[in-house]
Formats: structure tokens, C-alpha cells, sequence
């Protein structure tokens, strides 16, 4: 070819309104999968004040659960967790080849189920805390 | 509504169905294929009904670039108004166009009826068939563009270069060393055989799910779908040798082969032949580890 165009990337998050829900699944898996691997770091940088003595662990504890947002930040870690695992079941029954043509209600579904159980835990978590 | 297409529905029926009870269990995955599809057809054919003007047009944004002409060299869409009429596909409509408005319109088309494949665009922000697709399904203005990911050599044609050099890399041909005793015997396949690489077989390589994989778009070693497809027809067919799949799954099971396939059912969803092409991958990967993994 002489000269051609090149257009670049087209299927980019600019057309995110016709993704599918494939690929929906796709963007949620990574985007929570990094999620809990950010998340890793600080579960083992608060478990490691234990390493000093238990009392300053217990202090952290207290001390980070006494806060409202890292209350809310649990939901949010809660929704991310959930959805991650449903979403690996789905994932795994994709790989095993079961199923295949109900991929996208298995992904709408395991974004009902992660609605409903982040929904019900919000009373546990938000459990005695004050702003 | 209408009295002329009702006897539709058993038509296909007769065509279709198996006669024994073990076809039938065969054929269960394409039959409901077909069930949905007359579903879908019948919905559109009811929202087509619903009266509309007589006197109507259709509003086509098409994709021009020609790096020859001066006022084309920077891309841009043109407007086409085309009058509609009952089963006017995108094709149809591009091809007025190109007939009664603007004779330098090019894009590529042969057969015009979903077989060749050279009619593939990007429409409405989706890969389709131009033959394939029906006017009255789209919204409008109705966005005609060349395929995402390949370059643009002039308005809607691609450089489908890359795509066939992946077809070709996965050896898309028959190879078996056995060949059958007497001079007029065949090559015979099973029934059972055929039925699984069925869906695989009917590929018309327009490019569409390789144009929609967006893993294929970040990495251009990647096989892609469709040479993924062609690889299942022939590991999956039982006349070639052992040697011979192993030959093909080592060819899949390569750094840029199956493995990158992160079902994401883009190509699944594009394909105009409707071919499961994750499931095809998804048990070639099945295979690939199956044949490094022994235990027994």
C-alpha cells in the first residue's frame, strides 16, 4: 500500500456506551482485580503495626474503624471482593466451556448478586460509627 | 398485522428437522441459533409494520478519506440522503449513494449476499455485514465507517493485508499423509465429525471480529478470532493425524496464539455468520492444555 490512514485506536473507552457486556465484564474483572491488589498493600502494612507490639496494633485498628470513610471504603472493598469472585466463577465456567451463551446474563447476575449482598452488609459496616 | 407473511414460521421448520433422535440432539444449539433469529426477525418485521411515511429517506454519514485527492487527504464524513425502501440493507444504501450522488464512493462488495465478505463496516459503532444489515434495524443518521484497527486506504476500503497473513499463518489447509486405498476412494469425515466443525466451516473472512478484538488492537501478533476459527476447523477434524493437531496446537498455543483471548465476546457478538468463535477458542486452549498436561 502506497499511503494509507491510520486511525488510530478506535475502540476505546470513548465508546464506552456500546460496549457489551463481554466486555463490560472484561474492564470490571481487571479494574477490581487491581483494586484488590492495591488494597493487599495496605492489609499488610496495617497487619504488619502488629510487628511492634499488640497494643499498637489494637490502636490502629480502633483507630482506622473509628473513621467514617474507612467504613465506607470497606462497602466499597466488600463490592469489589464480591463482584471479583462471581465474576472468576463466571470466568471459569467460560474457560470450562459451560455456558458460553449465557456469558452476559451470568455477568448481569453476578452484578445483581454483588448489589444485593454490598446492600445488605451496609448495616454490619456502618455499625456504630459517627462522622 | 400483515396477511402475506403468515405462513412463514413452518417453512424452515420441514428444511431443518432431523429425522432421528441422535441428530436431534446435535442439532439443538443451531436450531435455537435459528429460533432466535426468526424471533428477531419477526420483531423487526413488527416494528417495520408500524407504519411509517411512504416518502422516506434515509440518512447516511459516510467515512471518506483518499490520500490522492487534496480536499479528501484530511478524513472526513459525508452526508448521503437515500430514498428507503421495504429490505434496503447499508450496502444497498452505500451503493445508491455511490450510483446517483458520488461516483468515487469506494468500498468494497461482490456477492451482496453475506458470502464473499468483502463488505464489512463499521456501522453505527458496530463491525456488520453491509449485505447483511437491514436499513430499518439502525438508528439515523446512520454512520458508515471503514473497519476499526486496520488502516484506511480509501474511504471504506481496508488494508486487509495483516488479517490474512494471521489466516494464513495457522496452515489453513487439509494436510493429512494418509490417503485412502483405491484411486476413487474419498476422504471420508463422520457425521458427528462434520457436525462440530460445522459452525467453524462457515467463515467468509470479512475481518469483522478480527476488526473488533481490542486485544488484537494492542497486539498485532495476535492470531485473532478468526485464524483461531480456521485453526478449530481443521485440529477439531478427525481425518488429520495426531501429529498433525499436535503440529497445529503448537502453531495456537504460542505466546501470541490462544492464550491471548481474554473473552471478552467481542468477536462472538460481531460475527455475521454467527460463529461461536470463543467457544472455539476457549477449547482450543481446553486441548493446548490438555496435550502438556498428561497424568494418565
Amino acid at each position: 500500500m502506497s499511503q494509507s490512514y491510520n486511525r488510530g485506536l478506535i475502540e476505546d473507552f470513548g465508546r464506552w456506551k456500546e460496549f457489551s457486556a463481554g466486555m463490560w465484564a472484561w474492564i470490571f474483572h481487571k479494574f477490581t482485580g487491581w483494586m484488590l491488589i492495591g488494597y493487599l498493600f495496605t492489609h499488610i502494612a496495617v497487619l504488619s503495626s502488629s510487628l511492634t507490639s499488640p497494643e499498637a496494633y489494637t490502636t490502629t485498628i480502633q483507630g482506622l474503624e473509628s473513621l467514617f470513610i474507612i467504613r465506607v471504603l470497606e462497602v466499597g472493598l466488600l463490592a469489589v471482593a464480591v463482584f471479583h469472585i462471581l465474576n472468576g466463577i463466571r470466568l471459569l465456567m467460560v474457560d470450562l466451556g459451560v455456558g458460553l451463551e449465557a456469558q452476559d446474563k451470568s455477568f448481569y447476575a453476578s452484578l445483581i448478586i454483588t448489589g444485593v449482598i454490598v446492600v445488605a452488609s451496609v448495616p454490619t459496616f456502618l455499625d456504630g460509627v459517627t462522622f | 398485522m400483515s396477511t402475506q407473511r403468515q405462513k412463514q414460521p413452518d417453512e424452515p421448520e420441514t428444511q431443518e428437522a432431523p429425522t432421528d433422535q441422535e441428530m436431534k440432539a446435535e442439532a439443538s444449539p443451531q436450531q435455537k441459533r435459528l429460533q432466535r433469529k426468526r424471533e428477531q426477525q419477526s420483531a423487526r418485521e413488527a416494528s417495520a409494520d408500524e407504519g411509517e411515511p411512504e416518502e422516506e429517506t434515509v440518512h447516511l454519514k459516510v467515512f471518506r478519506y483518499d490520500p490522492e485527492v487534496a480536499d479528501k487527504q484530511e478524513p472526513r464524513f459525508d452526508d448521503f440522503h437515500v430514498p428507503f425502501e421495504k429490505g434496503m440493507t447499508v450496502l444497498d444504501a452505500v451503493m445508491y449513494a455511490r450510483d446517483h450522488f458520488d461516483s468515487s464512493l469506494t468500498f468494497r462488495h461482490s456477492c451482496r449476499q453475506a458470502v464473499c465478505g468483502s463488505d464489512a463496516f463499521f456501522v453505527n459503532g458496530k463491525q456488520r455485514l453491509g449485505c447483511k444489515t437491514q436499513i430499518s434495524d439502525l438508528s439515523q443518521p446512520i454512520r458508515v465507517e471503514p473497519l476499526p484497527h486496520q488502516e484506511v486506504v480509501k474511504d471504506l476500503v481496508v488494508d486487509m493485508d495483516h488479517f490474512y497473513e494471521q489466516m494464513h499463518a495457522v496452515e489453513p489447509y487439509f494436510q493429512s499423509e494418509d490417503l485412502p486405498q483405491g484411486e476413487l476412494e474419498e476422504q471420508r469425515q463422520s457425521r458427528e465429525n462434520r457436525e462440530k466443525i460445522k459452525m467453524s466451516s462457515r467463515c467468509i473472512w470479512c475481518g469483522a471480529c478480527m476488526s473488533s478484538c481490542n486485544i488484537a488492537a494492542g497486539d498485532n501478533q495476535y492470531l485473532g478470532p478468526a485464524a483461531i476459527n480456521k485453526a478449530y476447523k481443521f485440529a477439531m477434524d478427525d481425518r488429520e493425524e495426531e501429529e498433525i493437531k499436535e503440529h497445529r496446537l503448537r502453531i495456537l498455543e504460542q505466546e501470541h496464539g490462544v492464550w491471548r483471548c481474554q473473552t471478552q465476546f467481542s468477536c462472538t457478538e460481531v460475527c455475521p455468520k454467527d460463529i461461536p468463535l470463543t467457544e472455539h477458542i476457549q477449547e482450543l486452549k481446553r486441548e493446548a492444555v490438555k496435550k502438556n498436561l498428561k497424568f494418565w
